[in-house]
């Protein structure tokens, strides 16, 4: 696919809307600005609405690759930024005629050609432009953090061998957090902001329907109100969008005609996934639903 | 910066400038390179557009949700003062009213307004609210005092945030109005009543800090169960990082002598590698005590709840909840997991409640004291939560100050808002001689509480 270079907020909206994104009201401003301005966007909010999916769009929209960087705890520099490739240099020391000197030795085995680029070398140094996504950031230490700060307002590394590799292209960056940790004052004046929640019930309904076209409009409406009600209710883990795509595809998959008390009962282990909220669920929203035809309204095969 | 025309005073940037400072007299911290950001942004995008206009600003200004929901307060506040400043100034009336205000029907206003919060429309709302205002206005119902005014008309639309039985089937107030509807079409109301005040005064009234009522989030951690998790989970993870950080500041606290002396002898006794003794985390032993009468309900629900999810991070916590007497309820809270049944445990066997049904402290503090006075000691922390409000019996702060004495640090949480503290039958006062008091009705303020309760022992927190 050609790179895009987008020219107004409309064209990123549609653009993302065609590779099977629907973006909510700021989403496509802000990454429209980020293309602009050279400016890493951070985007939070709870688990499960679309923060790590937007980076794929937008990688999969601007035509340019996507560079993923998972982060942990105990993440390090050698696994985000670059490693020695200690032994491809120790084969070369052995091969070396044991004559040559120490400084010849050393220009030869610090050079480019033994170094491994991890993820964020990789998207600093690729001659294409190339989006650069750092998920869950707030699983990092702030060691780790601290360190990201040079990349991200400048887009440049230092290594004490070789000297700075500046970028050459100019990268689009996402970071995405859970907001399990308070991010640094300093990491969030570097970004634009996005937060991101779940969408209403309108937008969630359209984006069922976008990724299960073939489900019929009442059963997608009823699926979709019955995911809002449960995320309002206190669960350990309340239902993701992607949950919900897959609620929609599984009872596509059964051939579900409507959705009543025991097609809900039998398949909302897909929605929700702790034992104690299966029991909340049910006495709270499977008892509402209208009881199925005795010999059941889904038919299994 | 790029432009230097900021000495008209009417110009954009100098407009933008003196928004970010009201912002930052809101508490949001923004810094110059924000600012340059937000102009940057603001280069790329269409400025007639409203929302793109404002979501730019807010991309670039605003990085946290919290954030977030005092620049849409501080925006709306700002650009609507702005716009009537200036419309003030060029004499521009949008006119009092309609001509024909006597012949709205009002019926068809109240079901249209429900109608509207229903599907959510901001235009229908705005309208409507004027609308509601002139009919309103034309009954001579208005006190002048905008707030008064705008509880008067939400009431006589018979709009609550309640199911409302009474009304008949197919009307949307009968499952009640969503609460967040509600509160925009107050919003919208209060606006526009100060649109029409202005015009009368034809000057504009002293800007209105924000509150922290209208800064908390809706539905705020008091009444919603499922944000209190939230806010203990994000509580818990930080207890677990604050040992650290204790254990990094006083790292060299105390030698171990014997470990030392054990070390020495590989030196021929001479202690070159000292040794020291590992610093434990902070686990005080935690006594809480929790009115449990009607006038603090929300608030017990909310503490006991964070207080026993913080039960992993304490060594020992025994829990106390009172009325007129008091009753231990530490084991019902180590069997009920759960703890909405253990609340409703709490409710039905406790007997907190003698005779009135109102807290006695006096009373209460006897019975603490007599039941784990040999129990306390200067590691001990308690901590009380209540509203202070006696009831017009003794406040018996003289037990109390026993207790503090006994106990190496107290606390008491006030749910109630400072500015409340000591008026009527509250003597928080007398009781805060002798211990720290916290307001705390915001999830901010636990926090702040939490830090003050794993923090040192013995420091007393700043106020």
């Amino acid at each position: 696919m050609p790179p895009v270079d987008p020219t107004s907020v409309e064209q990123v909206a549609d653009g993302l809307r065609s590779v099977g994104y629907l973006p909510g009201e700021s989403t496509a401003l802000v990454s429209y600005l980020a293309t602009k301005l050279g400016k890493p966007v951070l985007v939070e909010g709870p688990a499960g609405v679309g923060k790590t999916e937007l980076a794929k769009a937008l990688s999969r929209f601007l035509g340019r690759e996507l560079v993923r960087l998972q982060c942990y705890e105990g993440l390090d520099e050698a696994k985000a930024l670059y490693e020695w490739n200690y032994r491809k240099q120790l084969l070369r020391i052995q091969a070396e005629a044991s004559g040559t000197g120490w400084d010849a030795v050393q220009e030869d085995i610090f050079g480019e050609e033994f170094l491994l680029a991890r993820p964020l070398m990789t998207a600093i140094a690729s001659p294409e432009p190339v989006v650069l996504l750092i998920d869950e950031i707030d699983k990092t230490d702030q060691e780790f953090e601290a360190m990201l700060l040079e990349l991200l307002s400048d887009f440049q590394i230092s290594i004490p061998e070789l000297g700075r590799v500046e970028a050459r292209t100019q990268p689009v960056v996402l970071l995405t957090s859970n907001n399990s940790r308070e991010l640094t004052e300093a990491l969030k004046r570097r970004c634009l902001y996005l937060w991101l929640d779940y969408p209403d019930v309108e937008h969630e309904l359209q984006i069922v329907r976008l990724h299960t076209p073939e489900l019929s409009e009442t059963i997608a409406r009823k699926l979709v109100g019955i995911v809002q009600e449960v995320r309002e209710l206190d669960l350990k883990k309340p239902p993701s969008i992607a949950e919900s795509i897959d609620w929609a595809r599984a009872l596509l998959l059964l051939g579900a005609e409507d959705l009543d008390a025991r097609t809900f009962r039998e398949t909302m282990s897909v929605i929700v996934k702790h034992r104690t909220d299966l029991d909340t669920v049910a006495a709270r929203v499977g008892v509402r639903l209208s009881e199925g035809a005795p010999d059941g309204a889904a038919s299994r095969g | 910066m790029a432009r230097p025309r900021a000495a008209e005073p009417s110009s954009l940037d100098a407009r933008l400038i003196s928004f970010t400072e009201e912002l930052r007299g809101e508490g949001v911290a923004i810094g110059t390179s924000e600012l340059l950001d937000a102009f940057a942004a603001l280069a790329e995008v269409p400025w007639d557009v409203r929302a793109d206009f404002k979501e730019a600003l807010a991309a670039t200004l605003a990085k946290s949700p919290e954030d977030r929901r005092v620049f849409e307060l501080v925006f709306d506040r700002f650009f609507f003062r702005a716009a009537e400043a200036e419309a003030v100034v060029q004499g521009v009336q949008e006119g009092e009213g309609f001509d024909d205000a006597a012949s709205i029907d009002v019926d068809a206003l109240r079901e249209a307004i429900a109608q509207a919060m229903q599907d959510g429309s901001e235009g229908a709302m705005r309208d409507l609210a004027r609308l509601a205002i002139a009919a309103f206005g034309e009954r001579g119902e208005g006190s002048g005092v905008i707030g008064v005014d705008v509880q008067r008309i939400r009431r006589s639309l018979g709009l609550r945030a309640e199911p409302q039985p009474d009304y008949p089937e197919g009307d949307p107030r009968r499952e009640g109005v969503p609460r967040e509807q509600l509160r925009r079409f107050e919003q919208q109301l209060r606006r526009e009543l100060e649109r029409g005040q202005i015009e009368r005064t034809r000057q504009l009234p002293p800007a209105r800090p924000l509150s922290e009522l209208d800064r908390s989030l809706p539905g705020g951690p008091i009444q919603d169960l499922a944000a209190v998790h939230r806010v203990v989970a994000q509580l818990k993870r930080r207890l677990a990082t604050q040992g650290k950080e204790l254990r990094g500041r006083r790292r060299h606290a105390h030698v171990d002598v014997r470990r030392t002396m054990r070390a020495s002898l590989q030196t021929g006794g001479v202690p070159v590698e000292l040794r020291y003794r590992p610093l434990r985390p902070r686990r005080p032993e935690l006594f809480v005590l929790c009115d449990v009468s009607t006038s603090v309900t929300s608030a017990s629900v909310f503490f006991l709840s964070v207080l026993h999810a913080l039960h992993d991070s304490f060594r020992k916590l025994r829990s106390f909840v009172f009325i007129e007497r008091i009753s231990e309820v530490t084991d019902v809270f180590e069997r009920e997991r759960d703890f909405r049944r253990a609340s409703e445990a709490i409710s039905r066997d406790a007997g907190v409640a003698d005779i009135s049904g109102y807290t006695d402290y006096g009373r209460v503090w006897t019975e603490f004291l007599t039941e784990v006075e040999d129990d306390l000691h200067p590691r001990a922390t308690v901590i009380v939560l209540g509203d202070a409000r006696t009831n017009g019996r003794p406040p018996r702060d003289d037990v109390f100050a026993a207790i503090a004495a006994k106990a190496g640090r107290t606390f008491w949480l006030n749910p109630e808002p400072r500015l409340y503290w000591n008026y009527g039958d509250s003597v928080i006062a007398a009781y805060e001689r002798h211990c720290t008091a916290f307001e705390c009705w915001t999830a901010n303020q636990l926090e702040d509480f939490v830090k003050a309760l794993a923090g040192p022992h013995g420091a007393t927190p700043g106020r």
